[in-house]
């Protein structure tokens, strides 16, 4: 067990970075580019780093070739219009983000009330080797320090990593190391939730059937994920694994560690993602440069790409294949690729066009997705868990840390639209997330319990 | 929500900082700083619904700026309707969600002595505070857009009566009936602010 997890977390670490930018793919029409670049431009890559990987900016590079290209004829009407629309794009690209995260966050505190498993100490990663049991305080907290600074340097290496075989053009390395994560994540992962969902349920389970359950789950979440796939499902698949993750994050990290792995990662994802010499954002301008989408298994879309028509073919393929965030140790590298939001220029679902007429440019304008990555959503889930997990206020820090980050993913996406090139989605939601757990276990449970047993209401 | 939550967040600190330095085993001074603690979270939560206001407002003059013809997509009501909800659901989910956690655990209301009916004052309590609060979000707003004063006071007012009512409250007359007062007199008078009256209320009632 402590084997694959360290494996797995290994993965994890590159695979946070990749934010799928551009909608390289954009069919030429010059009308629809500028309301399309200034959309797409408006969502802002949030980058869900984990651990390695920022690719962000191209998003903006993106935005940049395209802009040249089009040729506005009213340049403010069109400006007005561009910013409208990106408002209005903005505001439904929220409410889209907030349905999965919200999801992943029940999922996830759920297990953590109902399983004991995922509260037990049952040893640690091996990447956290330091050991949190000791006596005194300041011996503790420099095991933490020390946990943390191995983690963020295992990170930094798998982006590192990641960064260059995509810049040495090593497709089918990156490929096979991300479809080994996924196997395993959704395989031995699922395997181990299942066993302990069964146990504590007392529900008895032989080993035909939970053979056949979990070859069906494992089957089709790799086609769903890697290839084609209804939308939903692909995002149900990307959801589960990002909650699979957190849990094992959340069982497997020591309690101070992973409040300063929380920090710190939110400090690397800053700097991953806005560093003119960040890794996730080297990564994000060759996508960009090359006018390719990031992996699609490390980003989670909340609009289908699927190109009719006109579209590339392999636009087709990569678009679907949402890279999740595989549990494997390549999976793991791959889903610390920061999360952006990404607005899809060329994402259309087939059977959307509002509008009678069927252009491809009406299709396009239709469905502009935004892109989160998938560490962002682990990390998210691991900020709630945690608080589900220990604070001894129970639901009122829960329930107090989703809405700091459901505010702090907002005001990311209002960022996002401002400054139109991809941000980093951790740091302000793990801050409001961090503040609000400290505080609300400390400071407001105290006057709330008070409050409530004088029955007295505020 | 957020707003609401900050602001319990500020007041938990006041009254926390209060209590650690003053003597714990005093009960009088302790009830004392308790009923301070809540005066105080009151006010600080109506300061944050003038702050959101005033945050609300300016993004409502940015959507009218910048919509195509010169009209914004949501109304001031319709924000005030909303930041109620968000208000009372938050303050309802903090009072109520533990006290739902425990219910469903084994147990016996009341066996020391107190109350029998906790669960199901605290139920209605909390109905009729989120409620409140969603009348009290449109009258606010209503006050503030029309600079009348005193129906920005009579929010406050109405608020501190009914966490000062729940002082008395192992009495539950004296809490619960004076809210439902209340709150039936605030609901009349934020829909009639919104635009309702008696004729349109029958033909909704027979609809017509």
């Amino acid at each position: 067990m402590i084997t694959f997890m360290n494996n797995s977390d290994s993965e994890e670490e590159p695979c946070n970075e990749r934010t799928s930018l551009m909608s390289a793919e954009s069919p030429p029409v010059p009308s629809y580019q500028d309301g399309l670049q200034a959309s797409e431009a408006g969502e802002v890559q949030a980058h869900r780093k984990r651990r390695t990987g920022s690719s962000r900016s191209p998003n903006n590079i993106a935005d940049g070739n395209m802009s040249d290209s089009g040729v506005p004829v009213r340049e403010s009407t069109s400006e007005n219009e561009e910013e409208e629309l990106t408002l209005k794009y903005g505001a439904k690209h929220v409410i889209m983000l907030f349905v999965p995260v919200t999801l992943c966050m029940i999922v996830v505190v759920a297990t953590i009330k109902s399983v004991r498993f995922y509260t037990e100490k049952n040893g640690q990663l091996i990447y956290t080797p330091f050991s949190e049991d000791t006596p005194s305080v300041g011996q503790r907290l420099l095991n933490s320090v020390l946990n943390t600074i191995i983690m963020i340097s295992v990170i930094v290496v798998m982006t590192v990593f990641l960064v260059l075989l995509y810049k040495y053009r090593c497709y089918k390395f990156i490929h096979g190391w991300l479809i080994l994560s996924s196997l395993m994540l959704l395989f031995l992962f699922t395997y181990i939730y299942l066993g302990e969902v069964l146990k504590t349920y007392n529900v008895a389970m032989d080993y035909p059937t939970l053979f056949l359950v979990i070859w069906n789950f494992g089957a089709v979440g790799m086609i769903c994920i890697h290839w084609k796939g209804p939308l939903q499902l692909q995002q149900a698949y990307l959801i589960m694994i990002s909650a699979l993750m957190a849990l094992v994050f959340i069982k497997y990290l020591p309690e101070w560690s992973a409040w300063v792995i929380l920090g710190a990662i939110s400090i690397y994802d800053l700097m991953a993602v806005l560093c003119p010499k960040g890794p996730l954002r080297m990564l994000v301008e060759t996508a960009q440069e090359r006018n390719e989408p990031i992996f699609p298994a490390l980003i989670y879309s909340s609009a289908m790409m699927w190109t009719v028509g006109m579209a590339k073919p392999d636009t087709a393929a990569r678009g679907p294949s949402q890279q999740t965030w595989d549990a494997a140790e390549d999976g793991r590298e791959n889903h610390r690729s920061p999360s952006h939001a990404d607005p899809q220029m060329s994402e259309t679902r087939s059977p959307v066009p509002t509008r009678p007429i069927t252009s491809f440019e009406e299709l396009e304008e239709e469905e502009r997705g935004v892109k989160l990555g998938l560490g962002d959503f682990i990390f998210y889930s691991v900020l709630v868990g945690k608080a589900a997990a220990t604070a001894s206020g129970d639901w009122n820090t829960t329930l107090a840390c989703f809405v700091a980050i459901l505010i702090g993913l907002c005001l990311t996406l209002l960022l996002l639209a401002v400054f139109k090139k991809a941000l980093p989605a951790l740091p302000i939601s793990i801050t409001f997330g961090l503040v609000f757990y400290f505080s609300t276990d400390n400071l407001v449970r105290p006057f709330m319990d008070t409050l409530a047993s004088h029955q007295l209401y505020i | 929500a957020f707003f609401w939550l900050v602001s319990l967040l500020l007041s938990s600190l006041i009254w926390f900082i209060a209590v650690k330095a003053s003597d714990p085993r005093d009960e009088p001074l302790q009830k004392g700083l308790l009923i301070f603690g809540v005066t105080f979270s009151v006010l600080l939560q109506e300061a944050f619904r003038f702050l959101y206001y005033k945050l609300l407002r300016k993004a409502i003059k940015g959507l009218v700026a910048l919509s195509e013809d010169g009209c914004s997509p949501i109304s001031i009501q319709q924000v005030a309707y909303v930041a109620g909800v968000g208000f009372g659901l938050m303050s309802g989910a903090f009072s109520m969600i533990n006290l739902l956690a425990d219910a469903l655990g084994p147990g016996t209301v009341g066996i020391h002595g107190d109350s029998q009916l906790y669960f199901l004052t605290s139920a209605f309590m909390t109905m009729v505070l989120i409620f409140l609060h969603t009348f009290w979000a449109i009258l606010f707003f209503h006050g503030c857009e029309h600079r009348r004063w005193w129906e920005i006071t009579a929010v406050v007012v109405m608020h501190l009566v009914v966490s000062g009512s729940t002082f008395c409250n192992t009495l539950y007359m004296g809490s619960l009936v004076p809210s439902y007062l209340l709150m039936a007199t605030a609901a009349t008078w934020a829909y009639l602010l919104s635009g309702g009256s008696a004729q349109n209320l029958r033909r909704f009632l027979l609809c017509k």
